[in-house]
């Protein structure tokens, strides 16, 4: 992967938000109300694991932002920036992972999900509400209440289905030592 | 964004619907979306009053009650004031964002944020954002459909172990679709030499008019005032209690 901010990389932000923005409407309930699983974070922490912290902010940032706008007209800001932090905390681990050249092992599988926990756990449950309260002056225990659902589904479904996701890709991509020498 | 001052508030939804009526934006258009917006608001104060029905209370430091619901619910003046703000909040925003999407042109949009000093490398990214989000969706049906052909159950009946399986199906192929298309355009672009300048000249790029001048200063000096009065009242609500 280039260090630099190359042209993939705008392009993986383009295209990464569309992604975002058109998943936004595909929810599955799990029987809590106003609670869903929302595959399009699985798709997201995917792409922040594959392109690296910078596409995975700003694919949070633009992504929410524009899906708030197309579907629910006003942008939610308090919940805009922690999607922001989930992509930049999986991004930092994107090298490591190494998705695109098919290193994605047990070990790669384990970081992942540790790393995507703690990144749901800090954006829901502190950032979230924190920012609630501060712009929107909601009531404490409800802001608390959403963000522990919002970590809970996003983890659940990043979990599962990211997991599977990155798995999938890495297993298409080229291994960098898939070639062998003939003796 | 900040101030919750009632007064402030409704000078700025009359201004907003007065510019939204002005633009001519169909009803056609919005219809849709509008109404989403207005079943997550109700939602979303119906979830406030659930939750903390006395933060009118809290707020503006007095009581009056008007009527006892249930148990602990009782509504009180307060609370009716606080969340009528609320909603007074979402109506100076919404006739706004509706228009900024059936009026603005992606590539226009790029070239104006390069423009405000935004680098193009970002501008480009929006820019290809919304241009491919009619794209992807578009996709996203087809696949859906394709996948339905093949009998995969889409509906609420499936369990919930089997829907996640059910939206894998759309999603594996739409993301190694994406993926291979990321790099076509990619290729695309370096092909055309993007991103080998500083800086790029914009086919749509258009040089600011007197209105846009105008439009930049009322901006300016409504912000000042808004700030002004919520420094002046030293809250960011306005009391009458």
């Amino acid at each position: 992967m280039k260090k630099k901010f190359g042209i993939k990389e705008v392009v993986a932000i383009g295209i990464g938000t569309a992604l975002f923005v058109a998943l936004t409407e595909v929810q599955i309930p799990i029987g809590i109300p106003n609670t869903y699983l929302q595959p399009r974070m699985a798709v997201f922490a995917f792409l922040a694991a594959v392109f690296g912290p910078i596409v995975g902010g700003v694919v949070g940032l633009l992504g929410h932002a524009l899906g708030d706008l197309v579907f629910y007209g006003s942008v939610w800001w308090s919940w805009v920036i922690p999607e922001a932090v989930i992509g930049l905390g999986i991004g930092l681990i994107a090298k490591k992972l190494a998705i695109k050249e098919g290193g994605f092992d047990k070990k790669a599988i384990i970081t992942f999900n540790v790393v995507q926990v703690l990144a749901n756990a800090v954006a829901w449950i502190l950032v979230a509400p924190a920012l609630d309260i501060l712009i929107y002056v909601e009531p404490a225990n409800k802001v608390f209440i959403q963000g522990a659902y919002a970590a809970l589904g996003n983890i659940l479904i990043i979990g599962i289905l990211g997991t599977l996701l990155a798995a999938g890709y890495a297993k298409i991509g080229a291994k960098s030592s898939s070639l062998s020498k003939e003796d | 964004m900040l101030s919750y001052d009632t007064r402030v508030l409704v000078v700025m939804v009359v201004f907003s619907l007065v510019i939204f009526y002005m633009s001519k934006t169909k009803w056609k258009q919005v219809g849709a979306v509008f109404n989403m917006i207005m079943i997550f608001l109700l939602l979303n104060i119906i979830a406030v009053f659930i939750f903390s029905p006395y933060q009118g209370v809290k707020i503006y430091g007095s009581r009056t009650d008007l009527f006892h619901i249930i148990g602990p619910y009782t509504m009180t003046a307060e609370q009716l004031f606080y969340e009528g703000n609320m909603i007074l909040k979402y109506f100076t925003i919404i006739p706004a964002a509706l228009m900024f999407f059936v009026t603005t042109d992606p590539s226009e949009f790029a070239a104006s944020l390069n423009k405000v000093g935004i680098h193009y490398n970002i501008g480009y990214a929006i820019a290809i954002a919304l241009r491919y989000i009619p794209d992807v969706q578009g996709d996203f049906t087809k696949i859906k459909h394709a996948q339905e052909a093949r009998g995969i159950e889409m509906s609420g009946k499936a369990s919930l172990i089997s829907r996640i399986k059910n939206v894998a199906a759309i999603i594996f192929p739409l993301i190694f679709s994406s993926m291979s298309r990321i790099d076509t355009i990619s290729n695309a672009m370096e092909l055309r030499g993007f991103g080998k300048h500083k800086k790029r000249t914009w086919y749509y790029a258009r040089p600011l008019k007197r209105n846009d001048y105008l439009t930049i200063g009322v901006v300016v000096i409504f912000a000042i005032i808004g700030l002004f009065i919520t420094f002046h009242n030293g809250s960011r609500f306005y009391n009458p209690f």
